[in-house]
């Protein structure tokens, strides 16, 4: 059994003043995430991640297909225990501390009243807000209101967690601390699907991701594959301009800087390349290969079909 | 179910005290010491019944304003400001949400009420010098008004689910006035013939009938309240809530928060 399975979720709204036409935003799914996974969810903006997190929580209800978060249906109120989420630019009542807020929501989500207080205080201990008191939210900057986020959304210690763009709007030190957040969930062992469009937050995360475009999902692949992917291109820099000449069949996107050289050559031909400079003399400075990375898988699932289309239309 | 229920249920009273909604309580007091000179100026006998008219109609407006303009952002602003979505992201029913927050805001009419009930009684005391045994009635009068409260957070809270605030407001403020001449719509069905009188019929069963829960003139001239007509306007009250925040119920159960 999966921690979420996800079989043909879809959702249509219906535009227009006569409500007739159609929009589709998001195409059926399908995904599992297993237990104590990380996984990422990435799209740009309008790609369909939040419409697909809304459906998850029971926000807004599915044209068609179903889904299933530890087992039980999404339509089954009783799943909501076992699960967190933190909506993306979160607002919270702001008329209420953040003791206060965190009490209610522990309220709601079960948490018996003998642990309610203690655990309160020591996830605001966790999250860095020990020290805020009674002070209303509406004082609050967006990054406390985001430690308050993570807060209420693992206040009933959930199996699952579902973050919508946790780091969107940070500034540097406000990312860096929800990173290490969410990196503590992880190594509690907890499930994690975060939706994001900072690939370098999911890179540092993830297990694994699923690229989404247009409503639809592209791609799903292992973080880890694309940092060991053996590298079919290399970089290859080199002091001496003068040996260009005689290796311009081997290597290609060259720059030169003064007597510096800068080339990209097959890793087929690497070999060759580097004896042809020691014959000519040159100082090889580095030599690196370039691995695929998440910003190129991701690039290849949203640029792909555009290309397709384009090439369709022509 | 118990524990969720009173959680939104106090957090929406915690809401509406913050945004000092009982502010209107200094208003009250003050509007009642500053009718003082005039009262004073009335010759006795009509004293009391000046100052009963003005103490029930202005707890009854007083609430009717609240019940409105809270009412009407009850479920539209937690959808606007999306608190619901970290709300309904934990094992609330929907059903239950709604049931918090009508109690929550009636709660809130209540606490209103009785305090101003209390300043009434203070000033009844202090100008009138004096409480007569059949002033009890004042409290019959005040238990209406609450059953109208009842009434009208269910209405407003049914325009919620689905409506802007603006017309939400405008669509209530509409229901409150046809309520009141709700007796008066009556007897229009009752003298009028063929499709008229079928439609007004039907008018006067859907529209709330606050006429039938004021006796505020009543009172203020010292005449009794049947107990039968207490029965009446409690089973009315209770059954046009339930049937109203049901309403609120089904819209919002079917409703996809964007």
């Amino acid at each position: 059994m999966h921690a979420l399975e996800i079989q043909g979720l879809a959702k249509d709204y219906a535009v227009g003043f006569w409500k007739k036409t159609s929009r589709t935003a998001l195409k059926p799914l399908h995904l599992n995430v297993t237990h104590g996974e990380t996984f990422g969810f990435l799209g740009p903006n309008g790609a369909g991640k939040t419409t697909t997190l809304k459906l998850l929580m029971g926000i807004i209800f599915p044209t068609s297909g179903t889904a299933t978060i530890l087992g039980r249906d999404i339509g089954d109120p009783e799943v909501k225990r076992k699960v967190g989420f933190l909506p993306e630019q979160p607002y919270f009542y702001d008329y209420l501390s953040a003791p206060e807020l965190l009490d209610y929501y522990a309220r709601l989500s079960g948490v018996p009243a003998g642990t309610r207080q203690s655990r309160i205080a020591e996830l605001l201990e966790r999250v860095g807000l020990r020290d805020v008191g009674n002070k209303q939210l509406r004082k609050f900057s967006k990054g406390m209101l985001q430690r308050v986020g993570i807060a209420q959304a693992i206040i009933h210690d959930p199996e699952i967690v579902f973050l919508d763009e946790p780091m969107s709007g940070l500034d540097p030190v406000g990312r860096h601390d929800v990173r290490e957040l969410i990196q503590q969930l992880k190594d509690q062992g907890k499930t994690i699907f975060f939706s994001t469009h900072i690939l370098s937050d999911a890179e540092a995360l993830c297990d694994r991701v699923g690229v989404i475009h247009k409503g639809e999902l592209r791609g799903v692949g292992v973080v880890n594959d694309f940092r060991s992917s053996v590298a079919d291109k290399t970089e290859v820099i080199w002091l001496g301009a003068g040996a260009l000449a005689s290796v311009t069949d081997l290597v290609s996107d060259t720059h030169t800087t003064g007597d510096t050289v800068r080339g990209t050559v097959q890793s087929d031909n690497l070999d060759r390349l580097l004896e042809k400079l020691r014959q000519q003399r040159a100082r090889l400075i580095s030599v690196t290969p370039i691995n695929q990375t998440l910003e190129d898988y991701f690039l290849a699932q949203t640029q792909e079909k555009e290309e397709e289309k384009e090439a369709v239309r022509s | 179910m118990t524990s969720r229920l009173s959680a939104i249920t106090l957090n929406t009273f915690r809401e509406a005290v913050r945004d000092r909604v009982l502010y209107n309580l200094v208003l009250f007091v003050l509007l009642l010491v500053a009718s003082a000179p005039v009262i004073s100026q009335i010759s006795i006998g009509m004293e009391k019944l000046m100052l009963v008219n003005l103490g029930l109609s202005s707890i009854s407006l007083f609430g009717v304003i609240i019940a409105i303009f809270v009412g009407i952002g009850l479920v539209s602003k937690e959808i606007e400001k999306k608190t619901l979505y970290t709300i309904l992201a934990r094992p609330v029913r929907r059903w239950e949400f709604i049931a918090g927050k009508y109690l929550g805001l009636l709660l809130t009419l209540v606490v209103n009420a009785v305090l101003m009930t209390v300043g009434f009684y203070l000033a009844l005391l202090v100008f009138i010098h004096g409480l007569h045994p059949a002033d009890g009635m004042l409290l019959v009068a005040i238990y209406f008004i609450i059953l109208q409260f009842m009434m009208m957070v269910a209405i407003t809270l049914l325009f919620s689910t689905f409506s802007t605030p603006i017309f939400s407001a405008i669509f209530a403020f509409s229901l409150f006035v046809i309520g009141t001449f709700g007796n008066d719509l009556r007897n229009f069905a009752a003298m009028s013939n063929g499709a008229t009188k079928w439609l007004a019929t039907a008018a006067a069963y859907i529209m709330p009938n606050f006429a039938s829960l004021n006796v505020i003139s009543q009172v203020a001239h010292q005449q009794s309240v049947g107990g039968q007509l207490v029965l009446f306007n409690t089973v009315y009250a209770l059954l046009y809530s339930v049937a109203v925040a049901a309403a609120a119920v089904l819209v919002f159960e079917r409703r996809n928060l964007k």
